[in-house]
C-alpha cells in the first residue's frame, strides 16, 4: 500500500488521517507511565477479586480471603449503635413512664423509637399520622375512649381493646337498641336528636326533649347524665365534637341501632414492655395527652 | 475479503508501526537554575502562597468561650466555617459558591491579561514542584551536575544523595499532608494527638495521602502533571486572545538565529539577536523549546524570559528577546521582518545605529484596558460587593417553620382546632439569648408547645443556647367561635428586644374546608 503517513505541519507529529473540519487528529504517543498505570489498575483488580468477595461459581460466589461482607457491615454497624443506645435503652427498661418524660434524653429517645414502632404496628389502623379514621381513633386529639394520662395510655397499649385473650383488656359493650328491640325505631330517632342537642349539633327541638328521658334511662349509665362519658366503664362522651363514627344524625342512628366496636390487640406480649412505653411517649408527644 | 482498506483506516494500522512505538519514554529534564526578575518573583510568591498554606491553621481569633478560637476552621463535626470575624453556618454556604464565582471570574480575568499566571506562578503543582526542584538542586548540584549524576553508575556518594533528596521531598511532603488536616480541627491539640497517636484515624489518612500525591506529583511526576493529568491547560489555552500578554519568543528580532553571530556580522551575513545558546532550554521546568512558538506544555513561568535577558545583557543587546507579549504585537512585528511569508530579514526593523524603528511595537500597558478585562473586572466586583453585603446585612437570628402535614388540623373536643408546627429557630451568634415568640393575624388563636403545660397565650419566650438551632414542636389552637373555614394566613414572629433583631415567617393555618 502506497498511502503515505500524513505529518501535521506545525507539530511535525504524524495523524491519524482523522480529519473533522480541516482540524486532524495528532498520533501523539501515550507517556509510558500512562499505560504502566493501566497495567497496575489491571493487576489491582485481579487481587481486588482475590481479596473480596467477585467470582461466581455454581453455588455462590468466591467469598474474597479478607472475608469481608455487606451483612456482616451491617451487622457491626447495628452493634455499633445499640451499643451507643444500651445505656439509655436500660433506663426506659427500668423506669417508668412518667420518669422517661421527665428525662429530657429518655424522652428524646424514646420518642424517637416509639416513632419508628409506630410505623411498623400501628399505622395499619391510626394512620401514618396518628390521625385516625372512622372508627379507628385519632391520637393527636383530646378525647380519650381509655383515658389519656400516661399510665393509663401504657395500659391501653399493653392490653388492648376487647381483645379477649388478654384478662387485662378493656372491655365495653354497647347494646344494639334498634336491632334487639330495646327502642323502637321512633324512641331511636327521639334519642337520637338528643345525642345532637347534647353535642350542640343541629337537632329536632321537640324529638330531642323526647328522647331526655329515653337517654336517661338507657344510655346516662354508661355516657353520663349530660353524655360526658365514663371512662372507667368505657362509655365515650357524646356532648363534645369527637366522633369515633362520624358525627351526623345517620351515623348517630346507626350506632345506636347496632353499634359497632373496635378491638386492639393488646401489644405488651408482642413488643414487651419497654417498647410499649416508647409508643405511649411517641403517642404523648402527639400533644393531646392530659 | 480482500477489498482495500479506507486510505485513513491503513494511516491508523500502519501509523502505529511506522512510528515505532504508541508509546513514549520521559525525556528526562533538568532545569538549570534561572536569576532574574520572574525568578524572584517567583521566590516570593513561593514564599507567600506557602506560608499561608503552613501558617493560616495556627492562627487564633477569640470568638469568646463558646466557640474555638481557631481563625481560619472548617468544623465538619459542628457544621460550621470559621474565617476570623465570620462565621458561616451551613445553609450560607452560598457565600463559598459566590467566592468560588469570583476565583472563576478573576481566573478569567488573569488568564485574559497575562495569559496562564495561575500555571507558572500560584498553582500549588508549580509551587511544590519548583520547592522540590530547589532542593534537588540545593542536594544534586544544578544542571550540569544532575546530569552527570544522573548518566553515573551507582556509588556509595550518588544512593548518598539520592537517598537525601527523597528523604527531604518525604519530610517536605508530610507536613504538607500534615498541615492540611489543621483546618478542620483545633491545630495545636491536633497536632499533639497527631504525635502521640491519638489522633482519628482519617487524620493519618489523610496526612498519608496527601503525603504521597505531594511527593508523587512534585518529585517525580512534575511537568506530566501539567501536560496529561490537567485539564486547565487546555481550557486556559482556549481563554486566550489577541490581547493577552504570553511568554513569547520574538523571531521578528532573534532569527535567523546564529551561533557564530560576530561571524556572520563580519561576513556581512544578516543574522537575528538569538545566538543560539539554549539557555532559555534549559532553565525550562517543562523541557520544552519556547522558540518552537506557544505550546500546551508552557506554563508561562517567565524562567526563558531570565534566562535570555541574563544573555542578552552580557551580550550589549536589548533585552526582551524572549519577552511577555501579545499576539497582536507580535503579528505586526513579524510582518515588519518579512515581508514575504517565511523569511525573516532582521536588518528590516533596525535604524542605521542598531536601534528599533519606531514602527516595531513594544510592550504597552493599555493593552490591559480592554472591555474584556474591564467586564470582568465589573463582575468580579459585582459579585465581591453583592457578597460584603450579604454577609453584613445578614441577621443573626432565623426562622424557620414547617407546617404538619400528618394530620394538617387535628379537632378537638371543644370543636376547636390545632394546627402543628415545627418551629427552628437559628441563634447564630455567639451568646446565648432569649428571643419572643409570638403570633400576628388569625384572631382567637392560642399558641403552646407539644408536651409542655406552659399556659397558652399568643406569645411565649423562648432560650436559645449560643451558636445553636432549637426546634420546638408549635401547637396553635384557634376557639370555635373564631374558626374560619379553609385556610387563614398569619405570621409566626421570632423576636429579640435586646439586639432589635427579628425574623417573620408567614405561615398558614388549616381547619376543615381546606384545600
Amino acid at each position: 500500500m502506497d498511502h503515505k503517513r500524513d505529518i501535521d505541519e506545525p507539530s511535525g507529529v504524524s495523524t491519524t488521517g482523522h480529519e473533522w473540519d480541516g482540524i486532524k487528529e495528532l498520533n501523539n504517543p501515550l507517556p509510558r507511565w500512562w499505560r504502566n498505570t493501566f497495567y497496575l489498575c489491571i493487576v489491582f483488580a485481579i487481587g481486588y477479586t482475590i481479596v473480596y468477595p467477585a467470582w461466581p461459581g455454581l453455588t455462590g460466589a468466591t467469598k474474597g480471603i479478607w472475608g469481608w461482607s455487606s451483612r456482616h457491615d451491617l451487622q457491626t454497624s447495628v452493634d455499633q449503635a445499640a451499643a451507643t443506645h444500651a445505656a439509655v435503652e436500660q433506663k426506659i427498661a427500668s423506669g417508668d413512664i412518667k420518669a422517661i418524660l421527665a428525662d429530657p434524653e429518655m424522652k428524646a429517645f424514646a420518642v424517637a423509637a416509639g416513632a419508628s414502632t409506630f410505623k411498623a404496628f400501628c399505622t395499619q389502623c391510626h394512620g401514618s399520622g396518628a390521625q385516625g379514621a372512622i372508627g379507628y381513633p385519632n391520637l393527636n386529639d383530646d378525647e380519650w375512649l381509655w383515658g389519656g394520662t400516661p399510665d393509663q395510655i401504657v395500659a391501653t397499649i399493653s392490653h388492648g381493646v376487647r381483645f379477649t385473650s388478654d384478662k387485662d383488656t378493656h372491655t365495653s359493650q354497647m347494646p344494639a337498641f334498634g336491632h334487639d328491640g330495646i327502642l323502637d325505631a321512633g324512641k331511636v330517632a327521639d334519642v337520637t336528636n338528643y345525642v345532637l342537642q347534647l353535642a350542640k349539633l343541629d337537632h329536632d327541638a321537640q324529638k330531642a326533649s323526647n328522647g331526655a328521658k329515653i337517654f336517661a334511662d338507657n344510655c346516662a349509665a354508661c355516657h353520663g347524665d349530660v353524655g360526658e362519658g365514663k371512662q372507667e366503664v368505657g362509655g365515650p362522651p357524646l356532648n363534645n365534637q369527637i366522633w369515633l363514627y362520624k358525627g351526623t344524625a345517620q351515623a348517630i342512628m346507626a350506632q345506636i341501632n347496632n353499634p359497632r366496636h373496635g378491638v386492639m390487640p393488646a401489644w405488651e406480649p408482642r413488643l414487651g414492655t419497654t417498647k410499649v412505653k416508647e409508643l405511649a411517649a411517641y403517642v404523648i408527644s402527639l400533644g393531646g395527652a392530659k | 475479503m480482500s477489498q482495500p482498506l479506507e486510505p485513513e483506516v491503513a494511516a491508523v494500522n500502519t501509523g502505529a508501526k511506522a512510528s515505532g512505538s504508541l508509546y513514549a519514554r520521559r525525556t528526562k529534564i533538568f532545569p538549570k537554575e534561572a536569576h532574574g526578575t520572574f525568578r524572584r518573583l517567583k521566590w516570593y510568591i513561593m514564599a507567600v502562597t506557602l506560608g499561608i498554606y503552613y501558617i493560616t491553621p495556627w492562627l487564633r481569633w477569640n470568638r469568646g468561650p463558646n466557640l474555638p478560637d481557631q481563625a481560619v476552621l472548617l468544623d465538619m463535626l459542628h457544621r460550621r466555617f470559621y474565617f476570623f470575624f465570620i462565621e458561616i453556618w451551613p445553609q450560607e454556604f452560598y457565600f463559598v459558591a459566590g467566592l468560588l464565582v469570583m476565583a472563576g471570574v478573576g481566573l478569567f480575568l488573569v488568564t485574559s491579561v497575562v495569559g496562564r499566571a495561575w500555571c507558572g506562578y500560584t498553582c500549588p503543582q508549580t509551587v511544590w514542584t519548583d520547592l522540590f526542584i530547589a532542593v534537588e538542586r540545593f542536594v544534586e548540584g544544578d544542571r550540569n551536575a544532575r546530569m552527570k549524576l544522573d548518566a553515573a553508575p551507582w556509588s556509595a556518594h550518588k544512593l548518598f544523595l539520592r537517598l537525601s533528596k527523597h528523604v527531604v521531598w518525604i519530610v517536605i511532603a508530610m507536613a504538607t499532608g500534615g498541615a492540611w488536616i489543621f483546618y478542620f480541627a483545633d491545630a495545636p491539640r491536633l497536632l499533639i494527638s497527631l504525635f502521640t497517636g491519638q489522633a482519628p484515624f482519617v487524620a493519618y489518612a489523610t496526612v498519608g495521602v496527601l503525603t504521597a500525591t505531594t511527593y508523587v506529583f512534585g518529585g517525580l511526576m512534575r511537568e506530566q502533571v501539567c501536560i496529561y493529568m490537567c485539564p486547565w491547560p487546555r481550557i486556559q489555552a482556549a481563554m486566550l486572545d489577541e490581547d493577552s500578554l504570553v511568554v513569547t519568543y520574538n523571531d521578528w528580532r532573534g532569527e535567523p538565529r546564529s551561533h557564530g553571530r560576530k561571524k556572520a556580522l563580519a561576513q556581512g551575513v544578516a543574522v537575528g539577536d538569538c545566538v543560539d545558546c539554549n539557555a532559555c532550554v534549559a532553565v525550562c521546568p517543562m523541557g520544552i523549546d519556547i522558540r518552537n512558538g506557544q505550546q500546551l506544555e508552557c506554563i508561562t513561568c517567565a524562567l526563558c524570559i531570565d534566562a535570555c535577558d541574563d544573555v542578552m545583557g552580557r551580550l550589549g543587546m536589548p533585552k526582551g528577546l524572549v519577552s511577555y507579549s501579545t499576539l497582536r504585537d507580535y503579528n505586526h512585528n513579524m510582518a515588519l521582518a518579512s515581508p514575504q511569508a517565511g523569511k525573516i530579514e532582521p536588518g528590516r526593523l533596525r535604524d542605521g545605529a542598531g536601534n528599533f524603528i519606531s514602527a516595531v511595537r513594544h510592550f504597552d500597558w493599555h493593552v490591559i484596558l480592554r472591555p474584556r478585562t474591564l467586564i470582568y473586572v465589573g463582575l468580579w466586583s459585582l459579585v465581591g460587593v453583592g457578597l460584603v453585603t450579604a454577609l453584613f446585612m445578614r441577621d443573626h437570628l432565623r426562622l424557620n417553620v414547617l407546617h404538619d402535614r400528618n394530620p394538617v388540623f387535628v379537632k378537638l373536643s371543644d370543636g376547636s382546632v390545632r394546627n402543628g408546627y415545627v418551629v427552628k429557630l437559628l441563634n447564630m451568634q455567639p451568646d446565648a439569648r432569649t428571643v419572643a415568640l409570638s403570633i400576628e393575624g388569625l384572631p382567637g388563636a392560642t399558641m403552646s408547645l407539644a408536651g409542655e403545660d406552659a399556659p397558652q397565650g399568643r406569645s411565649m419566650n423562648v432560650a436559645l443556647e449560643s451558636d445553636k438551632l432549637e426546634n420546638l414542636h408549635l401547637f396553635i389552637t384557634v376557639s370555635p367561635q373564631l374558626l374560619k373555614n379553609g385556610k387563614s394566613e398569619f405570621k409566626i414572629i421570632a423576636a429579640d428586644q435586646r439586639l432589635g433583631s427579628s425574623a417573620v415567617y408567614d405561615a398558614s393555618f388549616e381547619t376543615e374546608g381546606s384545600k
